[in-house]
């Protein structure tokens, strides 16, 4: 594999027409990447799942140089419940961005792909996408301005696209008091490629920033998803994480409580069939006085699926006023399923309330029996309560459309 | 301040801190076969048993020191140790307890642990472990009535290998892990119980360990064999004297229940823990594991840990047999710069295996206080159940409490609930206290002693109280 990462890195910064010094660092990542490749299960955080194997038995001959140029839209994959601002990646190439809902001298956007070199290398994933990022956006949201309307940034991959990795990486800036919806949605139709996105969330002052991450189409790519989250004085994170769709997919997100009165929400389901493994990781640090964190996580495995949750609550000795939650629930409805969790409490303050919970196990007979005995067939009382218990998590979502579109997705009609 | 009076001094903290001079026979420094060979030569042991040590010590080559854990701990010089140490007086085995050397039932007496005849009203057999070997066993007659064998390991090995053969290693395999392995490369002594079929043991065992001699390491193997529908209660308490340097404690304890079988083992554990700025104190690195192998059979863990610079331990249970029950329950203070990373592992195996854990940790001062545990449900385990509940209690901000579960679940079936919080004691609860007369020092006893409630009422009552008392004593001066 290290031959091919080489030949490959090569034509990836001849291809992007870099700087010298920006080449430089990414080659750094490079060798970051190639001196352990891929994780596998020795490796703590990866414990549960063993991306090396899951890509060597999913992935033949494995590429990281991507030539496609963009194609064509299709239309018909937008979203037409409500009126929202896109930016379009195809196969991994930014093919459109259209803002036009919002003030234009509010926003700014850059592609410069000359990555500074701050960037943190926290695991080799990372290292990866940072040596390859093939398409980089910065969306900066300047003072005081809030968005009009969402902004959906749509991940379509065609089947010109095959045995792949893509790296793409998108930074979005909230400067003080600044207000943002944004979903992620990812539209797969490719298959057997590896895709790692980076988002860098920095939220100022009073910003908000609500966001929704869609993976729902059955796809056969396996995905990384890894999200760093900064949050100011008094701002607020919402996020939501709707896994359903693809092969395998990680969602790691790492959240920086910096200073007070910030809180930061995740939620999601995880909702498999057949040999699906997904897996939410999550890492919240409570760096400063009077921050909040809340967390839930709902997963439903049929088949021969596999969900994975491994949240973490750090409470630095500064952080004191602390309150922190984290609740994972499953539901193994076959036989051949399983649930890992790993729910992690570190903390060093002592004036805090910390707590979490989790649980597994199979649907409650006695509420199945109450259903049915109230005349539902023993298929439509499950459904209804799964849905109920999956709804738990949806619930949370505080914006009205953004929820009517993910129980759309979910196939529950109001 | 002369020397005496700081001793006194320091023994004020820590009351077990004292050492007894005594004359030792040692084997020599380090670890290698020829040692391995003077362990069992010193204590007769057959060819069987040697060949086994030299093949964990083959074993052992190949293994690397894990370095997962939480506490860190500056790297431990293996060659630099003693691997045994025994008080001369017990070279000829004495006969009787009249014959053992008056220092050592000093020393037990001291510890508040009687050996002699006259004193043995409270009805507790004991089996008192001295560094390397075992001292005296009590009630050896009465048990061996009703067919109890409670002994020495080094005597069942010489009187009972055809049991001793067929377990040990049975739990804990020769190759676990490294600090496993070791001990069963160099293990000196401990205890062995034997509980035949259907019999209920008519009182408390008990074995006391104490570590007295400098640069040792003390490497004590115990076997509980509980035959079908029996069930026995045992009880481990142990201390040290209080030195500069970290000594190394690495047992194995192995457990097995047949069919109906019951075990409840209760740990007081209360080395020395180290001065109040972290110096000295000894290394409890301990491999606790039972394997409830039959139908309808129960193990329980109660553990009380007080003491130690470091206690790295997770006393498990594999439960095979269907209908198998599994329960931990477990209080680990930390003061001063003590470090915790303790907590279980359940593994279910068997159909409608049942297991609980309550762990409560109370950390304070500069210490740091771990819950790791390991749920497992395998694919066959069809309606296991699981309850875990951890909480933890912080007394100042310069302390941690970290909570490490693992929940591994393949079957549908099963049904596994996790819970944990961290609090602080609040303003509100001492207030209360304060306000009917008690001062602020009972107050946190108290309030702590409730805390721990659920988990203390499950030792034996002359443990109980003793192990209340611990727990005032073990949080002296951390509030404040």
């Amino acid at each position: 594999m290290i031959d091919q990462l080489k030949t490959d890195f090569d034509k990836t910064i001849t291809n992007l027409k870099l700087s010298n010094k920006g080449i430089e660092i990414r080659r750094k990542s490079l060798n970051q990447f190639s001196e352990n490749g891929f994780p596998n299960k020795r490796i703590e955080d990866w414990k549960f799942s063993d991306l090396n194997q899951i890509i060597s038995s999913n992935i033949k001959g494995l590429n990281f140089y991507s030539n496609l140029t963009s194609d064509k839209v299709d239309e018909s994959i937008f979203i037409n419940k409500f009126k929202h601002n896109k930016i379009v990646f195809i196969n991994g190439v930014i093919s459109s961005i259209d803002l036009s809902h919002e003030d234009e001298t509010k926003v700014s956007l850059s592609k410069n792909l000359d990555l500074d070199e701050d960037r943190k290398e926290v695991n080799p994933l990372i290292s990866l996408n940072n040596a390859f990022t093939s398409s980089y956006i910065r969306v900066i949201v300047h003072e005081n301005y809030s968005f009009n309307n969402p902004l959906i940034i749509y991940n379509i991959s065609n089947n010109n696209l095959k045995s792949t990795a893509l790296n793409l990486r998108t930074d979005i800036v909230l400067e003080k008091n600044t207000n943002l919806k944004l979903i992620t949605l990812f539209d797969d139709n490719s298959e057997n490629n590896f895709i790692n996105i980076i988002q860098n969330f920095d939220i100022a002052q009073d910003a908000i920033l609500k966001s929704y991450k869609i993976d729902h189409k059955k796809n056969s790519n396996i995905k990384y998803f890894y999200n760093n989250i900064n949050l100011g004085k008094n701002s607020i994170s919402e996020n939501f994480i709707f896994s359903t769709g693809s092969k395998f997919i990680k969602n790691e997100v790492n959240c920086n409580l910096n200073d007070q009165f910030s809180s930061a929400f995740i939620n999601g389901i995880i909702n498999l069939t057949d040999t699906q493994h997904h897996e939410i990781k999550t890492n919240i640090n409570h760096l400063a006085e009077n921050t909040k964190s809340y967390q839930l996580i709902k997963s439903v495995l049929n088949d021969n699926s596999k969900g994975i949750y491994q949240g973490k609550i750090f409470v630095d000795a500064k952080a004191q006023k602390t309150n922190g939650y984290q609740l994972s629930k499953a539901l193994l409805l076959n036989e051949n399923t399983e649930f890992n969790g790993k729910p992690e409490l570190e903390i060093y303050a002592d004036d805090v309330k910390c707590s979490h919970g989790s649980t597994s196990g199979n649907l409650d007979e006695d509420s199945v029996f109450y259903l049915m005995s109230r005349g539902l067939s023993r298929q439509q009382s499950k459904e209804l309560l799964i849905n109920g218990f999956l709804m738990d998590a949806v619930e949370k979502i505080t914006d009205f459309e953004i929820k009517d579109l993910i129980k759309d997705l979910m196939g529950i009609a109001e | 301040m002369d020397a005496r009076e700081k001793e006194i001094e320091k023994l004020k903290d820590y009351k077990y801190g004292f050492s007894t001079d005594i004359e030792n026979t040692r084997a020599p420094k380090g670890l290698n076969e020829e040692v391995i060979k003077f362990i069992s030569n010193i204590k007769k042991e057959p060819k069987w048993m040697l060949d086994w040590r030299l093949k964990a010590f083959e074993r052992l080559k190949q293994l690397k020191e894990p370095n997962w854990q939480k506490p860190k701990y500056p790297k431990i010089d293996y060659q630099d140790l003693y691997y045994y140490s025994a008080p001369k007086s017990m070279d000829d085995k004495p006969k009787s307890l009249d014959e053992l050397d008056p220092k050592l039932l000093e020393t037990y007496k001291k510890l508040g642990i009687p050996l002699q005849e006259q004193a043995r009203l409270n009805g507790i057999a004991v089996d008192a472990v001295f560094d390397s070997v075992s001292v005296a066993t009590t009630f050896k007659g009465e048990l061996n009535k009703k067919g109890i064998i409670f002994c020495s390991m080094s005597e069942a090995i010489q009187e009972h290998p055809e049991l001793v053969k067929k377990y040990l290693g049975s739990v804990i395999p020769l190759s676990d892990h490294y600090f496993a392995t070791l001990n069963s490369a160099v293990f000196t002594d401990g205890s062995f119980v034997y509980i035949p079929e259907g019999v209920r043991c008519p009182m408390e065992l008990s074995t006391y360990f104490r570590i007295n001699a400098t640069e040792t390491g003390q490497f004590e193997r115990t076997l509980i064999i509980a035959n079908k529908g029996s069930y026995v209660s045992y009880l481990e308490g142990c201390t040290a004297p209080m030195r500069d340097e970290n000594q190394l404690h690495a047992a194995n304890v192995e457990l097995i229940a047949l069919d109906d079988a019951e075990i409840k083992y209760s740990t007081v554990q209360n080395w020395y823990p180290g001065d109040k700025d972290g110096k000295g104190g000894i290394y409890n690195f301990v491999t606790k594991r039972g394997l409830c192998k039959g139908k309808n059979s129960k193990i329980s863990w109660t553990q009380v840990e007080t003491g130690s610079a470091i206690t790295w331990k997770y006393p498990s249970c594999i439960l095979k047999g269907d209908n198998s029950v599994g329960e931990f329950y477990s209080i680990a203070i930390t003061n001063n710069h003590q470090k915790a990373d303790t907590g279980t592992k359940m593994i279910h195996l068997g159909k409608n295996t049942k297991s609980k854990i309550i762990s409560k940790g109370i950390s304070a001062g500069f210490a740091d206080n771990t819950y790791r545990g390991l749920v497992d449900i395998a694919r066959n385990a069809d309606n296991a159940r699981n309850f875990t509940q951890c909480d933890s209690l912080l007394m100042g901000n310069k302390c941690g409490a970290h909570t490490v579960p693992y929940i591994k679940n393949k079957n549908s079936s099963s049904n596994i609930e996790h819970e944990a919080t961290t609090s602080k004691i609040s303003d509100e609860q001492l207030f209360y206290c304060n306000q009917r007369g008690l001062n602020q020092e009972e107050a946190v006893s108290l309030i702590v002693n409730g805390f721990c409630k659920e988990v203390l009422q499950q030792l034996p009552m002359e443990f109980a109280v003793e192990a209340q008392k611990l727990v005032g004593i073990s949080l002296e001066g951390s509030v404040g």
